[in-house]
């Protein structure tokens, strides 16, 4: 690969910090980028990566911290000021007008035709249509003429997210050379990827975030993966220690109370098969967009899978409501408590609701025996219930225990959880783990997704790991040291996925 | 090839509607003709400004609920400003109107755009501000029109050397609303601005880091809809010559024909050429059914309907088409 060392630096951003509120997510960013080089930016999720290209891409305006380009220092009010100075960025999420067809949005942003052909030719789309519209043609194309338009601008630093997520191998093939080619000829690249062989294949340095702040730089060269998935963690081995005798011997016999057998929804999940047993508090770790949004709005029955078949102890179910779902004992606990509560109602309306929410309940309320279920669940989840007028004013973590309670007030048999523990202070999520294990304790399934890595070891007794869509590997709670998880969710585990695969097929 | 009359395919159908209904207009009024013509024309006249206006604020992602409320306004200016400055000076009082269309247009963008209010709420309360302010400059129906004005919407074309019988059957009405809307909207087609308040419309967050400036667009969207307000309100004068401060009921009629033209709700898809029909299929509907004296009240309730029809029909294209 070229000389790292041999351009001139083009862009370097030094103590980039941003708060939103109360949360600090970005503290001391840094990344220097120099002519013909390739920079990988990495960092786990919710390490403040997506902040930071906001800021450096104009999206978003820094709190602190100094960003030069070309020797100038340079604050970006707009994306379309960040685009003049030569900063171009292809978003994951394309750029283009939907609506407008390929030329239409040429002209918007002024784009030449000729420029913008050789490039579509390049990238391997030789026969596209200017007059094709955009909302009509496929994912990976888009993101392809969002490529396209943006090196036919003649980007100084051309900033890549995640630019081959949703292509097939061919055009991947195709964009790392395009990419290597535009570095090689003196072009800054920064490359959002959560792939490794791409990193390792195409780029000269790898800048890592963890909570907000760079913590190393590294020259990619063989080896280098370990060291930077141990820099992401932020290199302490956290293994806690797991609750003795948590697994009861009988628990992996019987009928699974779930059975999900090659579901594929959207265009993430592709074709996802697993158990969850009877009792088990089954993980599932994933990178951001993998396919775990889709497969829980599958169970929980917001979205239909395109394939597979889903079965609920032993018999075959298909969800076309939320209702339907929960009939058959599975709810969702979503990460966000605003889209589970109603939150100007009281903790006492919203435990009673799914208890409730039945059209043959539409009657008069058993006001005793419902307030004697409301209380026991109050009790049992230790809420707080100083500010219970309305679920608006409690804190997080008590929010997310009545959208807990809730379920377990209304005795649903199996929990979909989805990153529950977002935004809750440490306290109440060593209040929500044991709880999630005595709920296995009494026979309750609990599927439970989670962005922090070091969840897993204090609840789970197995975990799923998803990648590109599929899952690449399940690890038992022996095994789940935030290390394994890790690597495993970055599609590092070859040879142990080969070893296990024996357990997902039936 | 397809794709263009995939684009018109809407419109040409909207087209075969008016043609079904106008002749059908004749079979229920045999003697409907060139005076009819002449006085559906005129009645449509501040309809299709309306129209067009509210079309490009709906493309723009947005709505405009003040737009009859901006009408009223820039039609009590208008009659103040030509009793005021007699008919030579008329094209001034035009202009004027004009500009202050543009004005409460972009007033309203910018309220939007700044305050971060969604649209429906702002324009819900400048509906009752310009209300205010028409009231404020001419609290009873009064003021003037100029007489040569009131002439160029009045009657037929007439061509020297063609006979008038021939020619009589083209209202100047809708030669002065096709002139007016292909001298605006033609140039500025093509221009990067008209190409903007589509981007915005058919996805804000796209646009924006398109580069796109979203609020600027989003006020000279709001400002070309005030000056074809201001068009409309001038028209109303005109045809009645006298201002008018109570506001007509342009707001209902514009989107049910911004949506019964192929315009998205939802914005970013659409054009001018089908609302406008649309304005003629509706004032149409409304004269049949009045010859068929069907009670006024009921032609509200169709205008409604079909409003709720075509963007449920809308809805199940959109649906069928990402599949």
């Amino acid at each position: 690969m070229t000389e790292a060392t041999a351009g001139r630096p083009v862009l370097d951003a030094r103590g980039v910090a941003k708060r939103f509120g109360a949360v600090a997510a970005l503290r001391d960013a840094s990344l220097t980028v120099r002519s013909g080089e390739i920079v990988a930016l990495m960092g786990a999720n919710g390490a403040g990566k997506s902040t930071f290209v906001k800021i450096l891409t104009g999206a978003l305006r820094p709190d602190s911290g100094h960003i030069n380009l070309d020797g100038q220092d340079r604050r970006f009010a707009s994306p379309a000021q960040a685009r003049r100075s030569g900063i171009m960025p292809v978003y994951q999420e394309p750029s283009l007008i939907p609506d407008l067809d390929v030329a239409d949005n040429l002209r918007l942003i002024d784009v030449a035709t000729a420029p913008f052909r050789h490039w579509v030719n390049e990238l391997g789309i030789p026969n596209l249509g200017l007059d094709a519209t955009i909302s009509h043609l496929p994912l990976a194309t888009l993101r392809i003429l969002d490529l396209a338009m943006t090196l036919a601008k003649e980007p100084k630093v051309l900033m890549l997210d995640e630019m081959t997520a949703a292509l097939p191998t061919d055009l991947v093939e195709r964009v790392l050379t395009v990419v290597r080619a535009q570095a090689d000829s003196g072009r800054s690249v920064i490359y959002i990827s959560h792939r490794f062989a791409e990193i390792a294949r195409v780029c000269d340095r790898a800048s890592v975030l963890r909570d907000g702040v760079t913590v190393g730089d590294f020259v990619i060269e063989p080896g280098v993966e370990e060291k930077i998935v141990d820099l992401m963690l932020g290199g302490i081995p956290t293994r806690a220690a797991i609750a003795g005798a948590r697994r009861d011997a009988d628990v992996s016999a019987g009928t699974p109370r779930l059975r999900v057998r090659n579901v594929s929804a959207g265009s993430k999940l592709a074709d996802v098969s697993f158990d969850l047993r009877k009792g088990e508090v089954l993980g599932v770790v994933a990178l951001e967009g993998q396919g775990q949004d889709e497969l829980f709005d599958v169970l929980s029955g917001f979205q239909r899978p395109q394939a597979g078949t889903i079965e609920v102890d032993g018999s075959p179910a298909s969800f076309g409501h939320p209702a339907d779902a929960i009939a058959q004992g599975l709810s969702l606990v979503p990460g966000d408590r605003k889209d589970a509560l109603l939150m100007l109602r009281s903790v006492r309306e919203n435990i009673a609701l799914p208890m409730l929410a039945r059209p043959s309940k539409w009657g008069a309320i058993p006001m005793r025996q419902e307030a004697a279920r409301v209380s026991e669940a109050v009790e049992r989840l230790q809420i707080d219930m100083r500010a219970q007028g309305e679920v608006r004013r409690l804190s997080g973590g008590n929010q997310q225990k009545v959208t807990i309670g809730r379920w377990v007030a209304a005795g649903v048999q199996t929990l979909l959880l989805f990153d529950p523990t977002r935004g809750i202070d440490v306290r109440t999520k060593h209040q929500i783990y044991p709880l999630l294990r005595e709920l296995a304790g009494q026979g309750a399934s609990i599927l439970f997704y989670t962005s922090e890595l070091g969840e897993i070891a204090l609840a789970c007794d197995r975990t799923i790991v998803i990648f590109g869509g599929k899952v690449v590997d399940i690890i038992e709670a022996e095994d789940a040291t935030e290390q394994n998880l890790m690597r495993a969710a970055y599609g590092l585990t070859e040879k142990r996925r080969q070893d296990t695969a024996t357990e997902v097929t039936p | 090839m397809t794709a263009t009359l995939a684009r018109h395919g809407w419109a040409l159908g909207l087209l075969a509607v008016l043609v079904i209904l106008l002749v059908s207009t004749r079979i229920i009024q045999p003697n409907f003709g060139a005076s009819g013509l002449d006085s559906l024309a005129r009645a449509a006249l501040p309809f299709a400004f309306a129209t067009v206006g509210m079309a490009i604020v709906v493309i723009a992602g947005g709505i405009d609920l003040s737009i009859a409320s901006i009408m009223a306004v820039a039609g009590v200016i208008a009659a103040v400003l030509m009793q005021q400055m007699g008919d030579a000076n008329a094209g001034w009082a035009v202009l004027i109107v004009l500009l202050a269309g543009v004005g409460m247009g972009a007033i309203n963008g910018a309220l939007i755009v700044i305050t971060r209010v969604p649209d429906i709420v702002v324009t819900l309360a400048m509906l009752f501000v310009w209300e205010g302010v028409a009231l404020l400059i001419l609290n009873a129906p009064g003021g003037a029109s100029a007489q040569w004005m009131r002439a160029l919407v009045a009657g037929g074309v007439t061509l020297p050397g063609v006979p008038i019988e021939w020619t009589s059957w083209l209202p100047n009405a809708f030669i002065v609303l096709v002139a007016i809307v292909l001298i605006i909207w033609l140039p500025l087609r093509r221009t990067k601005l008209v190409l903007s308040i589509y981007a915005i419309g058919s996805d804000q967050h796209a646009a924006f880091r398109s580069g796109v400036p979203v609020g600027l667009t989003r006020i000279a969207a709001y400002g070309l809809a005030g000056l074809f307000a201001a068009l409309g309100g001038l028209a109303i004068t005109l045809s009645t010559g006298i201002g008018e401060p109570i506001p007509g009921p342009y707001l209902l009629a514009s989107v049910a024909a911004v949506v019964l033209g192929g315009v998205a709700l939802t914005g970013g898809r659409g054009g001018l050429l089908g609302p406008i029909i649309a304005v003629f299929i509706l004032r149409t509907l409304r004269l049949d059914l009045t010859l068929l004296s069907v009670d006024p009240n009921v032609t509200t309730i169709i205008e409604g309907a079909i409003m709720v029809a075509v963007v449920m029909v809308g809805g199940i294209l959109a649906m069928r088409g990402r599949h």
